[in-house]
């Protein structure tokens, strides 16, 4: 019980703007907030420039040029895919603000190719490159960061304000603590531990704290993307799978089977048996194209010894959960808020159906949400701590978290934390309960998640558990919230796919909104009314 | 997973267990960094691009342990590979301005 023992942190720090995740949105929230004037501290689980999944992959960025006919394709070709929950005046801001923060990574030296016609092109971001310029960039603005530092459950004060975080050093064990007058969650999605690339320092744990201050959560039913890779490796680049065959394992092709629109043709597959690629299609210039456009995609195969483009080999299909998929924390307007007052989203962790629906189809749209809703949660949670004045830092304060905190029950037993984790995966990973959901599959899973989240709630960990216990828990609470949302969604639609209503119906054509730890809810939103909150709430009475 | 911390190699810098997503290095006292968590890395590769000497090796292997040889993999040019491909490490430039992304998704009009 972290909150309750420790009166003697070993950091203490003061400040305007916490970010808490190192990713590209919570960079760019910092980024954005330290250019006007705030103070911030940024505080990652890992090491700001190597965590999340842009880090260690890199992407495609929806980054269109403000030409009208461009920028009506752009916003045009998703919204079908998307099961129509974008909303177009979300979208346009995003491409605008991409396009203006994008070109701020050429000042500030990015090094974006040039395309053959001698434009420079700057659509593609490397990961390491991007994520060690933002670094360096945060940090030439004044930014604080604690790297290895995962946040464990937020600070508010006594009306319910969000007011900072408290932590813990993972290598030092020392626990930190930072009171600020706002507070950005940039913590990405849950990946569930499924070892896609990059994702496994993506649990949830950002949901879980924004939970217990109260705030909601939009989208959820969005989260069984899968992306493929080899059977054997982490490698979950689906680009290239475009020129590919998918073979059963005597070498006939899977009909159907494709990377794009038949990908659950192989999940229903790979449930019997292996399946098998090769990248056949690429012609022989395009296959040193695809050397310099990915290396990272190249390395599995060249340190396994195999051909991609002539040998077959097996392939799988990883869980990436919500990373990929679109749900994530509310936002209620246009300055990335929280339905809970000094506490702000962006990123992953925040929900992407304002911009793609029910549909993401990889990097492209998640990285410019990222980018755009860090500039915007940054700058409005600098203004924010302005509104505060002097006596925003005399507030007492407390922690709110409660799972591996505090045990509901009198007599808490020890928290099997693995056990948890793979009764999580257990539910979450298979693609016949969440690719292809049944009212069946989810009930059932339910009452084993219900089960779990008891199990979290009643039972207490050492404190050199509580990072994994927390992260147990998010993977828990995040699961409850997903099947509850896609036992409401009762109709096909983005990437929720339902057995027992394979068709869209459009009266489901509403975002779902849930939340609540002990009592999970959901709720449906009709669009428009999204539509109208644009008003922005920066105020403190 | 991480499979190699090579003794001859490593200068003892630390980088690694700094730079890990997920917490996999311990440092040691004078001596090359421990895989202290092996089983929580997640096959990103991020320590090989962060080495400054190429004395590490993630095998592509994510779920399973294997064994390597350290003279086999220098031998065939593999430690430190990623950091090449990527074009960290002195004397060399980053090879994100050769990224040829634009001609694959022509390709895929």
């Amino acid at each position: 019980m972290l909150s309750k023992l420790t009166t003697d942190w070993e950091v203490d720090l003061e400040t305007d703007v916490l970010v808490i995740g190192g990713g590209p949105a919570g960079t760019w929230a910092a980024w954005s907030a330290a250019s006007r004037g705030a103070r911030v501290v940024l505080v990652d689980k890992g090491y700001c420039g190597t965590t999340g999944c842009a880090a260690a992959s890199g992407n495609g960025v929806w980054y269109v040029p403000p030409e009208p006919q461009a920028r009506e394709a752009a916003m045009a070709s998703r919204e079908s895919l998307g099961g129509y929950l974008a909303h177009r005046q979300w979208m346009r801001r995003v491409l605008d603000q991409t396009y203006a923060s994008v070109n701020l990574l050429a000042e500030w030296g990015y090094p974006f190719p040039t395309d053959d016609e001698g434009k420079p092109y700057r659509r593609s971001l490397q990961g390491p490159e991007y994520m060690k310029l933002m670094r360096r960039q945060i940090k030439r603005a004044g930014v604080k960061i604690l790297d290895n530092s995962p946040a464990l459950e937020l600070l508010v004060d006594e009306a319910g304000v969000v007011a900072g975080a408290t932590g813990v050093n993972r290598q030092t064990n020392n626990q930190w603590r930072v009171c600020s007058l706002a507070v950005v969650i940039a913590t990405g999605g849950c990946a569930f531990l499924s070892k896609a690339l990059g994702c496994n320092v993506l649990t949830g744990d950002g949901y879980l704290m924004a939970a217990e201050a109260g705030a909601e959560m939009s989208g959820m039913e969005f989260s069984n993307a899968y992306g493929i890779s080899p059977a054997f490796s982490s490698v979950t680049k689906t680009l290239f799978y475009n020129w590919a065959t998918f073979t059963y394992e005597d070498g006939t092709p899977i009909p159907g089977a494709g990377s794009q629109r038949g990908r659950s043709l192989i999940a229903k597959t790979l449930l019997e048996q292996p399946v098998y690629a090769i990248i056949d299609k690429a012609a022989e210039e395009m296959r040193s194209s695809m050397r310099l456009a990915q290396p990272n995609f190249f390395l599995p195969f060249d340190r396994a010894g195999i051909d991609p483009f002539t040998q077959r080999f097996p392939v799988t299909l990883r869980l990436e959960g919500t990373v990929r998929g679109t749900g994530g924390i509310r936002i209620i307007d246009e300055t990335c808020a929280t339905s809970v007052k000094g506490l702000y989203a962006a990123g992953d962790a925040a929900t992407r159906e304002l911009i793609c629906g029910g549909f993401t189809g990889g990097g492209s749209h998640n990285a410019a949400w990222a980018i755009s809703s860090g500039y915007w949660s940054g700058e409005s949670a600098a203004e924010f701590a302005k509104t505060w004045g002097s006596k925003g830092n005399q507030r007492q304060v407390q922690g709110v978290g409660e799972a591996a905190f505090q045990p509901r029950s009198e007599h808490p037993h020890t928290l099997a934390t693995d056990e948890v984790i793979q009764a999580v995966q257990a539910e979450v990973f298979p693609y016949d309960r969440n690719l292809f959901r049944t009212e069946q599959g989810l009930s059932d899973s339910l009452g084993r998640l219900d089960y779990l989240w008891q199990e979290v709630r009643d039972s207490q960990v050492e404190n050199k558990q509580l990072i994994r216990a927390r992260e147990a828990a998010a993977m828990v609470a995040t699961a409850r919230w997903m099947y509850n949302s896609a036992l409401e969604r009762k109709e096909t639609r983005g990437m929720h796919k339902h057995q027992d209503y394979p068709q869209q119906d459009t009266n489901q054509q509403h975002h779902l909104i849930s939340g609540g730890l002990d009592h999970v809810w959901v709720k449906s939103q009709p669009i428009e009314n999204t539509e109208k909150t644009l008003v922005g709430v920066i105020s403190n009475s | 997973m991480i499979e190699l911390v090579s003794a001859s190699r490593c200068i003892k810098c630390n980088i690694c267990v700094n730079i890990c997503p997920t917490n996999v290095f311990d440092r040691v006292p004078d001596a090359p960094p421990a895989i202290a968590r092996k089983s929580d890395c997640q096959t990103c590769f991020m320590c090989e691009l962060y080495c400054p000497v190429d004395a590490l090796y993630v095998a592509p292997e994510t779920d399973l342990q294997t064994s390597v040889n350290e003279a086999e993999l220098a031998q065939k040019g593999l430690l430190g590979s990623y950091r090449e491909n990527i074009g960290w490490g002195l004397k060399r430039g980053s090879t994100a301005k050769n990224d040829q992304t634009f001609q694959i998704l022509k390709q895929m009009r």
